[in-house]
């Protein structure tokens, strides 16, 4: 019983962060239903800004992830202007690649900038491990899990009660008609991704704490599965993001634990085809179907 | 009919001319191991690109599991021509491959291609990542560490004419009765529907088709490198080739060709900038985008009948 | 005269929203019969239903084939077509993309087979099925004046001729029934007397049963048999165009609408 409680902590954890990355992915779908590649490497480019301010600067946590939020943001923005802004009436397929190309380059461009090794995070919070009735929690698993849900929290609150929110839920129903109703589109669709990746630059702190190691291809794997998760909750739904997120971080830990490690991504991919199958649209997606 | 006989023999004319030419360059010494290497990689990634673009260009399916199916007839090689290294044994693994990746194809087809787009290409990702974990943790694969060591078969001859025919039977059959359905079904589904055409089992003979030839170029990939891993077929394999159909132009076979020659070339040209390749690579591949949004190609394709009658608006058949 | 397609108490509903209710309807051999109805009575859902393209609540559809009657509901709409039932659509749906010619041969893939190997190696007997199934193709399109666009994109056509083209792709599948929703919408009433005449041609030379949506009028009282009349969903007159003409019901609900 024990253990399962161990191993629901370590899958909340992780799920939490997957949930967050998850997030960005389904807004910017919503928006633009553009497939955002780059989004994991937004998450990357958040580790390392926590890793040099918290070292050279000396920043603290809560200042380091604000500024890596911030900072993120700013390379969303940056990055839809320049590379899908033209490209907004293209075919989607052409955005896509795009976006693969504009992962490439963050990949590829910070490891020319900064070498390619695996670097070690500092431990600008100390770690510490509870022991609650046999299940081991330390605060940073407890600090992940709090900062992630208060985030998701401040998201939802920005969606549904901010006019932007309300911009965006309009401009993802239909964008003809929201500017017809005056809604500036761009405008709209800066703020989705800021929004979006700032809570990359969240998660990509929050990780160089939990696992303690960064480097320049850390997005990828976590960018993929982020995005199942995205697909899995319904993708365009920001509450399914989350679910999403959550289940797929349960599941990766739960087939750990049971000692498959190896087939850790077979399951999870295994349940996105199966889920796909029974709910085409994810699970808080809308099927909908064509009129005829 | 005669003026089919004359295209074909223009078509004809020109593989035996490529053949030729490239046989001229090593003899002369113009083409060293080093562009050898790169001719036959282009040749690979045609053979990839090509089978990628009847899924997605045609068929407008889009598939993001290519390299699973590429795996299949690598590793069937692989085994293979490890255990028997004979030439019979090569040609006997080229079918085999084909063979399970049909299987595979039809395995991971039927249930998924009920799904559209984005989901279908999330969906098709994820089947390949099992087909390459399960390569990864068999015993028989060798596991992660891959194979080495293993006979080369496939010399850039061999490689020519699996290029030829690998783009020979797509092409014919994109220009015949169920490559006309397979089109109909991109294009409209319910209208294609509506007038009597299976849609599901003219997506499903595109997608099959195209691991086919996915699992020759695997077979290739293998004998003629000689290593593999299960690392190389992984999403971004797969996301590699999807490249290469997208900067020819979805729908363009030609487009499939000229991009996979422009970026072998290119990639070849960077080797010596060390890392800074990746980032001149992305660099190009976004501005390529924008600029051309549909592709180096469009959907344009070369063809002898309108070279030959100019006027003729149609945007050509190879044949 | 024989019943060939039968429609009994045949329902759709969406959600809340009946869109089908109740009818109960007829085609027979060879006769031309049009539907009529304001605009969201529920014509196109009707044709949706009888063509397979969505699936009713309730009710049943019924077709005479060569052994026998064969029950329609639920069956995919690939198999209904290929049983011979061809339509149109009213926002045309060809295939834009191609040209006229591959519309139209697209569209007779029932109809003849190729097989794999022929067709990946250019067999002789690949390019006699392809001359054939041409030549067949370019006949048709000719009823239709279309023999000079064979190369043309059906995107790049005068919205008039795709409407054509939608009834030249319906008749290349061979159809004993075919279903035309509103295939004068948009045209100038030159275009609209034109197509009048040659929807009357092809019923007559082909013997085939056609089945009209359609607003214009005249249109509608020269060309047709026998006329349906949709209104909400339900049938509310059916008879022939003078009896029609002539029936309190449907004039309330044409003329009431306007008063
Ligand atoms: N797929 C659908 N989903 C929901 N409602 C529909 C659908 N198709 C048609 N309807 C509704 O059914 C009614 C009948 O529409 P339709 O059959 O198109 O009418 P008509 O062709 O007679 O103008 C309309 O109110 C329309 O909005
Ligand atoms: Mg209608």
């Amino acid at each position: 019983m024990t253990t399962v409680f161990q191993q629901l902590i370590n899958g909340l954890s992780l799920g939490s962060i997957y949930a967050l990355l998850a997030l960005g992915y389904t807004m910017v779908y919503g928006i633009i239903k553009l497939i955002n590649f780059a989004h994991g490497d937004i998450y990357m480019l958040g580790a390392f800004w926590g890793y040099y301010t918290i070292n050279f600067w000396h920043f603290n946590f809560i200042f380091a992830l604000l500024s890596a939020m911030v900072v993120c943001a700013a390379a969303g923005v940056v990055i839809e202007y320049f590379a899908y802004r033209p490209l907004r009436h293209a075919p989607r397929i052409t955005a896509l690649i795009t976006a693969i190309g504009v992962s490439y380059f963050l990949e590829n461009g910070m490891s020319y900038l900064y070498g390619a090794d695996t670097r070690n995070f500092p431990q600008v919070i100390k770690q510490v491990n509870y022991d609650l009735w046999g299940v081991r929690v330390s605060n940073i698993q407890i600090l992940i899990l709090v900062t992630a849900c208060l985030l998701m929290v401040l998201l939802q609150l920005i969606i549904k009660k901010t006019k932007m929110g309300r911009a965006m839920r309009a401009v993802s129903v239909d964008p003809d008609a929201a500017e017809l109703v005056g809604i500036n589109i761009n405008r709209t669709i800066s703020f989705t991704f800021a929004l979006g990746s700032s809570m990359a630059g969240a998660a990509g702190v929050l990780i160089g704490l939990y696992y303690n190691s960064i480097d320049p291809l850390m997005g990828m794997t976590p960018g993929i599965k982020a995005f199942v998760a995205a697909v899995v909750g319904g993708i365009g739904s920001v509450p399914g993001a989350s679910l999403g997120g959550f289940l797929i971080g349960l599941l990766e830990t739960a087939v750990q634990s049971l000692g498959f490690s190896a087939y850790k991504d077979a399951a999870v991919y295994l349940v996105l085809i199966i889920i796909l199958l029974v709910l085409p649209a994810g699970i808080f997606g809308k099927n909908v179907k064509e009129k005829v | 009919m005669k003026a089919n006989l004359k295209y074909n023999i223009c078509w004809l004319i020109l593989m035996v001319a490529g053949f030729y030419l490239m046989n001229a360059l090593i003899l002369v010494g113009v083409i060293d191991s080093f562009l050898e290497n790169m001719v036959v990689t282009i040749g690979i990634n045609i053979i990839l690109a090509v089978g990628l673009n009847l899924v997605i260009g045609f068929a407008g399916q889009f598939s993001l599991g290519h390299a699973g199916f590429m795996a299949v007839g690598a590793y069937a090689t692989s085994i293979m021509i490890s255990k028997t290294p004979t030439a019979g044994v090569f040609y006997l693994s080229i079918i085999v491959g084909v063979i399970i990746a049909i299987i595979a194809a039809l395995i991971v087809g039927i249930p998924t291609l009920r799904l559209r787009g984005d989901y279908l290409a999330i969906a098709t990702m994820g089947a390949a990542e099992i087909i390459r974990i399960i390569i990864n943790n068999m015993k028989m694969t060798n596991g992660p560490s891959g194979m080495f060591n293993i006979p080369q078969f496939a010399t850039w001859p061999v490689v020519y004419i699996m290029v030829c025919v690998t783009t020979i039977i797509v092409v014919n059959f994109i220009h015949s009765r169920g490559g006309r359905a397979a089109l109909a079904v991109r294009e409209d589904e319910i209208a294609a529907d509506s007038m009597g055409i299976n849609v599901f089992k003219w997506k499903l003979a595109a997608f099959v088709i195209g691991a086919a030839t996915a699992a020759v170029a695997g077979s290739m990939q293998a004998s003629y490198v000689q290593t593999i891993a299960p690392n190389n077929f992984n999403i971004m394999e797969s996301i590699a080739i999807l490249i290469i159909v997208v900067l020819g132009g979805v729908g363009s076979i030609t487009g499939s060709f000229v991009a996979a020659t422009i970026l072998g070339i290119v990639d070849a040209a960077l080797q010596s900038f060390g890392a800074l390749r990746m980032v001149i690579y992305a660099l190009v591949l976004i501005l390529i985008m924008i600029f051309k949004p549909s592709g180096i190609m469009g959907a344009k394709e070369l063809s002898f009948k309108r070279l030959f009658n100019p006027k003729s608006r149609k945007a050509g058949a190879k044949s | 005269m024989t019943t060939l397609l039968n429609v009994e108490d045949l329902i759709k509903n969406f959600g809340g929203l009946t869109a089908v209710s109740d009818v109960n309807m007829h085609l027979n051999d060879d006769e031309l019969v049009a539907l009529i109805g304001p605009n969201g009575a529920g014509k196109t859902t009707l044709f949706n239903l009888l063509t397979g393209v969505i699936v009713p609540s309730s009710g049943s559809i019924t077709f005479r084939g060569s052994d026998g009657l064969i029950p329609l509901n639920g069956m995919k709409a690939y198999k209904i077509a290929n049983l011979g039932m061809a339509r149109t659509f009213q926002n045309i749906r060809l295939f834009k993309e191609l040209t006229v010619l591959d519309n139209v041969l697209i569209a007779m893939t029932a109809n003849y087979r190729e097989n794999f190997v022929q067709s990946v190696f250019r067999l002789p007997k690949f390019y006699k099925t392809e001359a054939r199934i041409r030549q067949e193709a370019i006949e048709l399109l000719k009823i239709f004046d279309m023999q000079d666009d064979l190369d043309q994109l059906a995107k790049n056509l005068p919205y008039g001729t795709q409407r054509r083209l939608e009834i030249v792709r319906g008749l290349a599948t061979k159809p004993k029934i075919l279903f035309l929703d509103e295939p004068a919408a948009g045209m100038n009433p030159e275009e609209t007397a034109d197509l009048t005449r040659l929807i009357q041609q092809v019923q007559h030379d082909f013997h085939i049963t056609v089945l009209l949506i359609e607003h214009d009028m005249s249109l509608v009282m020269n060309l047709a048999s026998r006329i349906y009349v949709l209104d909400h969903g339900s049938l509310l007159a059916e008879g022939t165009p003078k009896e029609i003409q002539n029936n309190d019901a449907v004039i309330k609900a044409y003329l009431g609408e306007e008063a």
